[in-house]
């Protein structure tokens, strides 16, 4: 909310100076987010009177003004289309400096000398734009500093409200609060009930008690309302941030901003028979003030006469029953919305308005009538009219009623951490205007006033003590709960071990959108379907990842654009897949990697990374965890068909690794050969407790074969055969050698293995190794087709 | 007997001028061996009488010891001398740069996290985790945000269908920890967020640090002492801090935490907020089915890419989830 800090310090004024002022607010709660001025900064403008206007000679669109600053006139020469003798205007005088510092000095336009400027309010900072000069009331005094009569050394304050404080969306509230924080008493202006000079009153019913537990009416007859809002009133809604209207508008908003109650203006000509505050029916449509169209849903409060609705009920007035310059009478609507019913409502219709802000938030449920003798009185300044009595329906069976609040000493004590002695508690409470109806040394039963009903439960009151007692001024101790050892499995890996390992790879940590296009997602993955979000941020933002694949490999194309050649990227975080129990969030880790194997250097050649860097990779990783994992040759719409593993521990699926599919490579615009992988988390961190087995002394005996064998049979599965037969005490098995060549016969390779075999406690025999070792040859020929290599 | 003193000088001059071991060997076996010129001299005793033998056997044992002597003497500087010829061929230069990976490294949001983390755990907090994709009780109903609560359209709530929504905050894990367990509790929960947000200072993902102390004796001044004494080891000096009444539905009393920041010499000190913080509500309690007139809590909220880009410098959020290698490698 915005206010003028002048405005609010005619109704309290503590000896502050504006800084201060806005850091005590703050403090209190009520966060200014900043100010500016009112006025743009200026000096040497006076108010001025055109005593006479004169065509220039030689220029059609200039004139040549006599103009007064009370003491000696001058002359001026102008362009504004609105100058004429008599208009009493900001002028500036020689030697006055405007914004922009922009000095003004003696001038000759067009050959006709001009000693100043008639100036306009955008000249002067008070407005973006204008057609024409500033003109002044008559009343102004000829000769006096334009600041000071216009008492523009002011600034407008910006303070961002939590939704709690509805009783601060006025000047009245804040003087209110600037009061109980200086111990001050606020003067508001005298409000005293206009007298009735007709009998017509408006029809008002209400269906709706619970939206609407009070509505007041008041019918103005006869109001004139091309009259022009006066300049005090223009200049504070101007510097709350609110634009003049006419003088219906402009005196409705002033008292929402003075006193906090939104109100409304109907024009009675346009109202059928009575007003109705009734829930909206099926497919009613209305236009509203700003000219759109909307189709009402039934929980929509609305305001109807006896034949249709003519507004949202706190939210908006409609188009139709609006006023305008013909208006003759006018129905004032003064009334209490139920914030429930209220909330929400705008937003359904993208709408924002301050009525609807304040309903939402809570308006003060006995200022209605206040706020309609305010109004009243000042429209009838402003426009005449003959006033009509009140009328007021109300329910107090749907009425919010001031509830009984205990705060008790201890709970104080025990949540603020303090003693506050009981004086000062009730000093508080009183300054606040809570009424303590009973005190037993012990607690207070205490009402909330109708200003404030976010104040219902103790909590409400021990924050309120606390907030004016000052959160700076309450101690700081230690909190002493006892300490718990917690357990932490030692089986299980931190995921921070995880992420060290791969940071010791060489592998950069990236952390990337949980949204993702699903254009790129469908090329990773396009067997499983992201779950989309409603209102996605943007097309490609817009569906959750099903793989950090589609996050790592955009991060590759923008690191490729900028000229990084050797990418290692790892991420872990969730991936999200519908199923048919509900939504699957997993814990992932992922990598890519593309470019070389090493950094660039003097020594090692350069040799693009492969599978088989990358599975060793992970093969560190699974030792380091401490588990088991066989990498079996897989196919994945989004891996090269002959480059792709999927990782498998104790039968079940962990991951996959594999060189990104060329064709997915191409279309997503990236260079290189890709290697990545990804593997759920939960399946690979858990590993075991280390277990001693005591250290064999005796030998250990390795046996060498080479074997021929066709290229199609995986090496797992050799491994597999010769462990088969190898026995118990084999220790290692080994691959050193593979070999393909025309000297093997077409689709056939060679195998260099290496058996080591050890007994615990004894030495092996040469007998035993033998026949194991030829059992295994004998396995593999057997099997697997195998030749012995010569 | 003149014989062997010469035997003995053009022995000594051989050894002088050998440049092997091997030619060294040759002129021991030449003047020391079994047929050495010098052993031979031994026959020459028999022609002696008895009484000159001992001293004639002296003379030749000292001359093969001289000899002998020198042989090894000069045995030692040829070793010595092969030695360093090796190792002066071995020479590499130092100056060169090693072989191997480059370094990786954390995003500077991990790095920021794991310091959180470190710190709380030291004092006993727990480290929780919950979902992303929430439903809407545990992300706004039963922290006390009702249907249209006003606080509601505070939090551009990401949604997939009028119940599921991504999480706005880190504080249903809160819910969550206190319906799966039992007073007391003292836990963090790190992780990301989401805000249908995106401009210079927002991105529609970023990540908090909840936590949450309940126990049946703790107050606000508790909470005070906490957060104070959190940012001052998080940012490793002593900062001014101010606790700013605030409004959160799920804590009252609440704050806002401000911490001094800037540079006196340019003039650049403000404050600045950082967190978030109240006493647990006493409706958040009892949705979890707590008694809130036995137990109370605190609870507290921290932006971690606010506290990174002021611990590191950053000036601009996006930069954590653009990625750029250039921007990441900064953090290693």
């Amino acid at each position: 909310m915005k206010f003028s800090e002048q405005w609010l310090r005619e109704w309290v004024n503590p000896s502050l100076g504006s800084q201060e002022l806005m850091d005590q607010i703050t403090m209190a709660g009520l966060e200014v987010d900043g100010f500016e001025p009112v006025a743009g900064e200026f000096s040497g403008v006076v108010v001025g009177e055109v005593q006479s206007v004169e065509p220039h000679p030689d220029a059609d669109k200039l004139r040549v003004c006599q103009v007064s600053n009370g003491e000696q006139t001058v002359q001026v020469v102008c362009g504004a289309p609105n100058v004429r003798a008599g208009l009493k205007v900001p002028f500036a005088e020689v030697g006055a400096v405007l914004p922009g510092n922009f000095k003004i000095k003696k001038a000759k336009l067009r050959g006709q000398p001009s000693q100043g400027m008639l100036c306009a309010e955008a000249e002067l900072g008070l407005s973006d734009a204008s057609d024409g000069l500033m003109e002044l009331p008559e009343s102004a005094t000829t000769g006096q500093d334009f600041r000071e009569f216009m008492g523009l050394n002011d600034i407008t304050i910006d303070v961002d409200l939590t939704p709690n404080r509805a009783d601060c969306l006025s000047i009245k509230g804040l003087a209110r609060e600037v009061g109980v924080l200086n111990s001050l008493a606020t003067k508001a202006p005298a409000i005293e009930a206009v007298e009735a000079v007709h009998s017509e009153v408006p029809d008002i019913r209400i269906e709706a008690p619970a939206g609407c537990p009070r509505y007041l009416g008041r019918i103005l007859r006869n109001v004139n309302l091309t009259a022009e809002t006066p300049l005090w009133m223009q200049e504070k809604l101007r510097r709350s941030g609110i634009r003049s209207i006419d003088p219906a508008v402009d005196v409705t908003n002033y008292v929402l901003l003075e006193q906090g109650q939104p109100m409304h203006a109907f024009d009675r000509d346009e109202i059928s028979g009575g007003i109705v505050v009734r829930m909206a029916k099926p497919a009613e449509k209305l236009v509203l003030l700003d000219g759109q169209e909307v189709q009402l849903t039934e929980d929509t409060l609305v305001i109807a006469d006896h034949d249709k609705p003519i507004a949202i009920a706190g939210v908006m007035g409609g188009e139709h029953s609006g006023v305008s310059e013909k208006t003759r009478d006018l129905v004032l609507e003064s009334a209490y919305f139920d914030p429930i019913t209220l909330a929400g409502k705008a937003r359904e219709y993208g709408l924002h308005t301050d009525a609807s802000h304040r309903f939402e938030r809570g308006v003060d449920y006995q200022l209605a009538r206040d706020a309609m003798e305010r109004a009243t009185r000042l429209l009838m300044d402003i426009v005449g009219g003959e006033p009509g009595e009140i009328v007021e329906v109300a329910s107090d069976e749907h009425l919010p009623k001031a509830p009984r609040i205990t705060l008790r000493q201890q709970r104080l004590n025990d949540v603020l951490g303090l003693a506050i002695d009981s004086a000062t508690v009730e000093n508080i409470l009183t300054r606040l205007g809570l009424s303590i109806e009973e005190a037993n040394g012990e607690s207070w039963q205490v009402t909330a006033p109708s200003f404030r009903p976010d104040l219902a439960i103790e909590e409400d009151l021990i924050e309120e003590v606390g907030r004016i007692y000052g959160y700076n001024n309450l101690p700081v101790t230690e909190p002493v709960g006892s300490l718990g050892l917690s357990v932490r499995e030692e089986a299980i890996r931190p995921t921070s071990a995880i992420r060290n390992f791969f940071v010791a790879q060489g592998y950069q940590e990236a952390i990337t959108y949980s949204f993702v296009d699903p254009k790129v997602q469908q090329l990773v993955d396009p067997d499983h379907e992201g779950i989309a979000l409603a209102n996605p941020i943007s097309s490609d933002l817009s569906v959750m990842r099903t793989t950090l694949w589609s996050g790592l490999l955009k991060t590759v194309a923008h690191n490729q654009n900028r000229q990084q050649p050797r990418i290692r990227l790892f991420e872990t975080g969730l991936r999200f897949e519908q199923t048919e129990e509900g939504i699957d969030q997993q814990p992932m880790l992922a990598g890519v990697v593309v470019g070389n194997q090493a950094p660039e250097n003097w020594i090692n050649g350069r040799r693009a990374t492969d599978f088989f860097d990358v599975k060793g990779e992970l093969e560190s990783l699974f030792d380091l965890l401490g588990i088991e994992v066989e990498f079996l040759p897989s196919q994945h719409p989004a891996l090269h068909p002959g480059q792709t593993a999927e990782l498998i521990r104790d039968g079940e699926h962990v991951g996959w690794l594999g060189t990104l599919h060329p064709q997915v490579q191409k279309n997503l615009e990236l260079n290189g050969t890709i290697l990545m992988f990804e593997l759920f988390l939960n399946s690979i961190v858990t590993g075991y407790v280390p277990n001693f087995k005591a250290i064999s002394k005796f030998p250990e005996v390795r046996r060498d074969l080479a074997i021929i064998i066709g290229s199609d049979v995986p090496f797992a599965k050799v491994e597999h055969v010769a462990r088969m037969h190898a026995g118990e005490h084999l220790t290692a098995l080994r691959v050193f050698d593979v070999y393909e060549g025309e000297s093997l016969g077409e689709g056939n390779r060679s195998l260099a293995l290496s058996l080591f075999w050890q007994h615990p406690e004894r030495t092996l025999n040469e007998d035993e190794v033998h026949t194991l070792f030829n059992g295994v040859i004998d396995a593999l020929k057997e099997e697997l087709g195998a030749t012995l290599r010569s | 007997m003149e014989n062997l003193e010469q035997l003995v000088q053009d022995g000594l001059s051989a050894v002088e001028s050998a440049d092997s071991l091997q030619a060294l060997d040759q002129i021991r076996v030449e003047y020391l061996g079994k047929k050495g010129v010098i052993t031979q001299q031994a026959k020459t005793l028999g022609k002696l009488s008895p009484e000159e033998r001992p001293a004639a056997g002296q003379k030749i044992n000292e001359a093969k010891g001289q000899v002998e002597q020198a042989i090894n003497a000069r045995k030692t500087d040829l070793e010595k001398a092969a030695i360093e010829a090796k190792l002066a061929a071995e020479t590499i230069d130092v100056t060169l740069p090693g072989r191997g990976q480059d370094l990786g490294g954390l995003h500077p949001v991990t790095r920021t996290l794991q310091r959180i983390e470190d710190i709380f755990a030291r004092a006993g907090y727990s480290v929780e985790q919950g979902p992303e994709i929430e439903d809407d009780y545990h992300n706004f109903e039963a922290l006390n945000i009702p249907d249209h609560h006003p606080a509601r359209a505070m939090h551009d709530t990401f949604y997939f269908n009028p119940g599921t929504v991504l999480r706005t905050h880190t504080s249903p894990v809160q819910i969550r920890t206190m319906e799966d367990g039992k007073p007391p509790f003292r836990m963090i929960c790190p992780g990301r967020v989401y805000r249908c947000d995106s401009d210079m200072t927002h991105t529609p993902m970023f990540h908090q640090v909840e936590g949450l102390l309940v126990e049946e004796n703790v107050s606000f001044a508790d909470l005070k002492s906490t957060v104070e004494e959190f940012l001052r080891v998080f940012f490793e000096r002593d900062l001014k801090v101010r606790f700013r009444p605030s409004y959160f539905p799920f804590t009252e009393p609440s704050a806002e935490v401000d911490i001094e920041w800037g540079r006196e010499e340019d003039g650049s000190i403000k404050w600045l907020e950082v967190m978030g913080c109240g006493m647990v509500h006493p409706k958040v309690f009892e949705h979890c089915g707590i008694d809130a007139e036995k137990y109370r809590g605190f609870a507290f909220g921290l932006g971690v890419e606010r506290l990174a880009m002021l611990r590191y410098g950053v000036n601009d959020l996006r930069m954590f989830f653009e990625n750029d290698l250039r921007f990441l490698r900064q953090f290693r």
